[in-house]
């Protein structure tokens, strides 16, 4: 019986972040159909659901792995590029959106996974730095392929080139020619399928896979590779195939809420993924609570209306994030920091802020 | 002919990528961190260092001075607010700080400075450009970075190998407890690594800047990387490995713009790192580290 | 019959240095065997040679007559040699139960999907895997903390746990480094019960690492005594404790 009563623990925690997002869900059905929403507000609800994705996938990566990935942004690329593509090259052979558009999920996620594995497999062997510096590389090198890449058909078939001199020697026929990716100019005639149910829709699945993935037996393994790797192995656990597990779980879904901000817009651009995309997804995941999925939902919904809401802002805002990035890591990490900001504000450790129902109860197991 | 004079800039910039990688290198083997703001204090030099000049009527030496200056308190400033405390600190906990440092620093540039890309003024008019034969001339500035990089780092060499500073940089990251316990203060001899590092990234910023033009808030970012990947290339903690992974990654780069593509010689330069680290972790000269169980 | 673990001839060195030098020792199945020998002797080394940490550079070692030498952690852990750390290294962030259930890891399997999608085996192996933890935690007396995390245990019983994950892993072989330091007498004399209950109940051999002599002369019947890599004795506790040459290498001379 005492073990039930265990399993409903973890489970009741979850249900209240799952009841965090069906209530903003909800609120935002209310919102908009009553009419009271401005045009303001709808703009922000799939970037904000976008985010969302990003900062638990993130958080994955960060909190869970215990690893720094700066190329969040990146995958988010792929999975932007290849769902778009996807649907614009199937939009007259798949009418239906329902079927259409979750097959350009799961393709968009899956590229991103793949170029995820594929970063991952030479670097999770090694120490934690080299991870940041070469996910922040590949961020660069997608954004840079990305910018100069052209893909085009014709009557002739798929033609695809890297830089605009190759491009322009292509011969194309003219009256079939249809372009993709145009270079800089990226893609303009994404299909503007993605709303903000979907959006949410996108969010519970992450959520799901998310938590169950972290309370299971898989979830353990990770953790205690981040905890202690020494000891992870002397109890038998494959360092590598976890850490690889993890990573490319987060590439997933950092390319699914790529494939949704692509559908958002009409217009693509590379240049968008980039290193500063990467760092606010870390300020999420940072001002959250680094391991509180909770936090990193909250977080990313304040952070991404606040600076829309709030014009002014605007020129502060990285380096507002810059600060918080600073602040967050010597009030939580430092033991002498620690005891004077207790000592004035009680607790304003984030993971508890965020996580008034699990908070009173210290020393207990801490995944919300 | 057009190789050589390739071969000769790869060289120039790999010099520059030399001397940021000593600064990544020193501060890893002492303080066992990743200091990723140190690209961008490259970038807050070459901002003093052109304010100096184009605002008043300084020479460009006492600009350099300045700079110098200017960045080797910055760096010591950052050690001690963002860095000290967080000794104890999971390596996570100390990797995001400095990011945090770096975007700090990149965005109070952007505040004063503005996005808009400054040209920085060519200091070494006064070096003549080397014609060697007909279709091949090393600039002044090349000349100069070479002199300047290889005399630097026979400079450190001897200050780490027979001073007493240097010696105790020796001992502090071989082990940081015992060396303490010797008597080796550990913070003075991390903030001095600190200065040396930061002071070494203010010439590296005249260097590059001399060479690239271009200044805005975002210049030292890029450098900065790929003289990380020129630190791990030539082994991390090892100062030689920094100098020869600088110049063969610059080789490299500079090379593979003019023979495969300009647009995507980055994408390359990374390709390297992510071979180097699947073949060789350790870099070329670079110790085995390993966890003491 | 072979010996639960037979090492011929093992050593290391690093550099110049011989840490261990030729080592040769025989355990009998279900012995309590104790390597001491003063700081700095090579004796956690050995430890690490035996659990593959490190690669031995010479001699060979055997579990069960099955030669594991040159084998890596993970694949010895897999052969049944589970260990504890002189400086504890517990899943910190984890909670008591789960530390334990990472030792579970390999003999209760469902795949990553399977938790994902919560299919019906991941609930049927959970409880199973719930049961069996608790199972471990009460003998080490700790089942009423399981939903601590493992940070919070005071330190006696941290390094309880470390002994619950280790035989989570169902070794034949259990390897303790230092298991009584820094515990009080008192706690030291229920550690020793708790070792003697762990030998008795689940049928195990243990080579453990000791300073406490009165730890090593309550529980161990062998001892092997090492000092700078090499074996200065050898052979039954009481005798080789009175060894004139083992009394010197302790107490200098």
């Amino acid at each position: 019986m005492k073990n039930l009563n265990n399993m409903s623990k973890t489970t009741k925690k979850n249900m209240v972040t799952y009841g965090i997002v069906l209530a903003m869900f909800i609120f935002c059905v209310v919102y908009t159909t009553t009419g009271m929403a401005s045009h303001l507000f709808k703009g922000l609800l799939v970037p904000i659901c976008v985010n969302v994705i990003l900062a638990v996938s993130l958080n994955l990566t960060v909190g869970i792995l215990g690893e720094l990935s700066l190329g969040h942004a990146g995958f988010m690329c792929v999975g932007a590029f290849v769902g778009s593509v996807f649907s614009m090259v199937t939009e007259e052979t798949i009418t239906s959106v329902w079927i259409r558009f979750p097959l350009a999920f799961l393709v968009g996620g899956l590229s991103a996974a793949i170029i995820g594995l594929l970063v991952g497999i030479p670097v999770l062997r090694l120490r934690g730095d080299y991870l940041a510096i070469v996910t922040l590389a590949f961020g660069e090198i997608i954004k840079n392929i990305m910018n100069n890449l052209y893909l085009a058909t014709d009557a002739n078939g798929v033609h695809f080139a890297i830089g605009v001199e190759a491009y322009n020697n292509i011969t194309f026929d003219a009256l079939s020619k249809k372009v993709y990716i145009n270079g800089a100019m990226g893609i303009t005639e994404t299909p503007n399928d993605s709303n903000y149910f979907v959006g949410f829709a996108l969010i519970f699945i992450t959520l799901i896979v998310i938590l169950n993935l972290v309370h299971s037996r898989t979830g353990r393994a990770i953790m205690a590779i981040r905890d202690n790797r020494i000891a992870a192995e002397s109890v038998g656990i494959n360092i590598t195939k976890y850490k690889l597990i993890a990573f490319v779980i987060s590439a997933f879904f950092a390319g699914v809420a790529g494939v949704l901000y692509g559908h958002n817009l009409s217009s693509l651009v590379a240049t968008k993924f980039d290193y500063n995309y990467s760092i606010l997804i870390l300020v999420f995941v940072v001002l959250g609570g680094i391991g509180s999925m909770r936090g990193s939902i909250i977080a990313a919904v304040i952070l991404t209306a606040l600076p829309e809401l709030l014009r002014g802002l605007s020129d502060y805002r990285m380096l507002m994030y810059a600060i918080i990035l600073i602040v967050m890591m010597l009030v939580n990490n430092n033991e002498t920091l620690q005891m004077y900001t207790q000592k004035w504000f009680g607790a304003i450790n984030p993971k508890k802020f965020f996580d008034a129902a699990g908070s009173k109860k210290k020393g207990k197991e801490g995944v919300s | 002919m057009n190789f050589l004079s390739y071969l000769i800039s790869g060289i120039s910039l790999g010099s520059v990528y030399a001397l940021i990688a000593l600064g990544y290198t020193m501060v890893y083997g002492i303080a066992k961190m990743l200091n990723f703001a140190h690209g961008d204090v490259i970038m807050i030099g070459g901002f003093v260092v052109f304010t100096a000049i184009s605002s008043s009527a300084t020479s460009p030496a006492i600009a350099i001075i300045c700079g110098i200056a200017v960045c080797t308190l910055l760096g010591v400033i950052i050690e001690k607010i963002a860095y000290k405390p967080l000794r104890n600190a999971t390596p996570l906990a100390v990797l995001i700080t400095a990011i945090g440092v770096s975007y700090l620093l990149q965005n109070i540039a952007l505040l004063v400075f503005g996005s808009a890309s400054k040209n920085f003024p060519n200091i070494f008019k006064w070096c003549p450009d080397w014609k060697v034969t007909e279709g091949l001339t090393v600039s002044g500035v090349t000349i100069i970075t070479i002199v300047v990089t290889v005399v630097i780092m026979i400079g450190l060499t001897l200050f780490i190998h027979y001073t007493k500073p240097g010696t105790a940089m020796q001992a502090v990251s071989e082990d940081r407890g015992a060396a303490q316990l010797m008597g080796v203060s550990v913070n003075s001899t991390i903030s001095l690594t600190f200065a040396i590092g930061s002071a070494l990234a203010a010439v590296a910023s005249v260097l590059l800047c001399s060479a690239y033009p271009l200044l805005n808030p975002y210049t030292g970012a890029m450098p900065g990387i790929k003289a990380f990947v020129a630190a791990v290339f030539g082994g991390i903690g090892s100062i030689p490995g920094a100098m020869i992974g600088g110049i063969l990654l610059g080789v490299i780069e500079n090379l593979s713009k003019a023979y495969i593509s300009s647009q995507l010689s980055d994408a390359i330069v990374f390709a390297v790192l992510i071979i180097i680290l699947s073949l060789k972790p350790t870099g070329i000269l670079g110790k085995k580290i390993s966890e003491k169980v | 019959m072979t010996a639960m673990l037979e090492t011929k001839n093992l050593g290391i060195s690093f550099g110049g240095l011989k840490a261990v030098d030729g080592l040769s020792l025989k355990i009998e199945k279900g012995q309590l065997y104790g390597l001491i020998g003063p700081n700095g002797a090579g004796k956690t080394t050995a430890f690490n040679l035996l659990t593959g940490v490190y690669k031995p550079t010479m001699g060979n070692f055997f579990l069960d007559g099955e030669k594991l030498t040159g084998h890596n952690t993970i694949e010895i852990n897999k052969k049944g040699v589970a260990r504890t750390f002189q400086n504890i290294r517990l899943f910190k962030q984890l909670s008591v139960l789960d530390n334990v259930k990472v030792g579970l890891h390999n003999d209760y399997q469902y795949g990553t999907a399977v938790g994902i999608f919560r299919l019906p085996a991941f609930f049927k192996t959970e409880k199973e895997m719930n049961r069996k933890a608790i199972e471990l935690l009460e003998v080490f007396d700790l089942a009423g903390e399981k939903d601590y995390l493992a940070s919070n245990l005071p330190y006696g019983k941290q390094r309880k746990l470390e002994i619950a994950r280790a035989l989570a892993t169902s070794p034949k072989l259990l390897l303790l480094d230092e298991p009584a330091a820094g515990m009080n007498p008192n706690e030291t004399q229920e550690l020793m019960d708790t070792i003697r209950f762990v030998r008795d109940n689940f049928d195990m051999t243990i080579l453990l690492i000791e300073h406490d002599m009165r730890l090593v002369s309550g529980i161990c019947e062998e001892i092997t005594v090492l000092n700078f890599g090499t074996v200065l004795a050898q052979g039954e506790t009481s005798k080789v404790l009175k060894d004139p040459e083992v009394v010197k290498a302790y107490l200098g001379d």
